[in-house]
């Protein structure tokens, strides 16, 4: 066999519902060991380490908004990728994965818009401003609501799995406009200080803990996305026993 | 601590949002679980499992 062959064989054994359950089996007691273990060290950090000298004690509200937000269209882009996947390659699990994303990036959306909106209080005076940059994740957050009742009203999986693909790739766009709304607006929100072309604009002892949730965060995404598409592998297996059981016992009558 | 109450409640919201979605996805998969060992014991299978076991 040649060495793309073998590639291609590799890849395709993951489309295999029955090799990913496998798969998931071994791997997700692991992965919610170490995001347990990263979140004892990130959270142990986020207390001890100093306030800022003119946000004070605040500034321990980035290491969960900072993290949430980041997630919020992480799983976005996920989402769209996965819509890729159904529409071009009919890849068995990619719709699956969409649809286990949909709530875990509506729950990550609506901390990072809560822990905003109480870090906006003490800081800017005001719980919520219509400004660019929280307008677009609030758009993003109905979004994704919208996307979970879509998924969830049309029966038929497969039907389910194009129209909200398609759905999934037109809302795309919401996420450039989310990341660059505060450079291309006048926003209350503050332009980027972590991921910048001239390196991170805040000092590390701020920085070392917010990278460390941020892993945490991102590590408890997988782990759940994990077991939320093992859950939606054997919701779909159940049905469709349940049908085949229907379909013998209607012969037997 | 000053502002205290800002960093606890986000904090705590944090926590809330995070256990529950964490305790929702795996009672989803306990439930489901049951639900195919049920199919199982009523001797419901997967055509592949059935294969499996020479039937």
């Amino acid at each position: 066999m040649s060495e793309t062959s073998l590639a291609i064989s590799k890849f395709s054994d993951l489309a295999n519902p029955t090799r990913f359950l496998a798969l998931a089996a071994r791997a997700i007691p692991w992965m919610a060991g170490i995001t347990a273990l990263c979140f004892a060290v990130g959270l142990y950090l986020s207390f001890a380490t100093e306030g800022d000298y003119q946000q004070g004690e605040t500034v321990r509200i980035m290491y969960i908004h900072v993290p949430s937000a980041w997630l919020s269209m992480m799983c976005y882009t996920i989402m769209s990728v996965s819509a890729i996947g159904t529409l071009v390659w009919r890849h068995p699990l990619a719709d699956v994965s969409a649809k286990a994303a949909a709530p875990l990036g509506a729950a990550f959306t609506l901390l990072a818009l809560v822990t905003g909106s109480l870090w906006g209080k003490p800081m800017w005076g005001t719980w919520w401003v219509w400004d660019a940059r929280l307008t677009s994740v609030f758009i993003l957050f109905l979004m994704y609501l919208g996307l979970i009742a879509l998924s969830r009203a049309i029966d038929d999986p497969s039907k389910a799995a194009r129209v909200s693909a398609v759905l999934i790739l037109v809302g795309f766009v919401n996420i450039p406009i989310i990341k660059f709304s505060v450079e291309w607006w006048n926003t209350l929100h503050q332009s980027a200080s972590v991921l910048r072309l001239d390196g991170p604009a805040i000092d590390p002892e701020f920085l070392r803990p917010l990278f460390i949730m941020a892993i945490a965060f991102t590590l408890l995404f997988f782990t759940l996305h994990i077991m939320a598409m093992r859950n939606e592998i054997w919701r779909r297996r159940i049905a469709a026993q349940r049908r085949l059981a229907a379909r013998m016992a209607s012969r037997e009558e | 601590m000053t502002h205290a109450f800002y960093v606890y409640a986000s904090y705590g919201f944090a926590a809330l949002v995070t256990i529950a979605v964490t305790v929702w996805t795996w009672a989803d998969g306990r439930a489901r679980r049951r639900e195919l060992a049920a199919l199982e014991a009523a001797g419901i299978r997967r055509r592949s499992a059935r294969a499996r076991d020479g039937e």
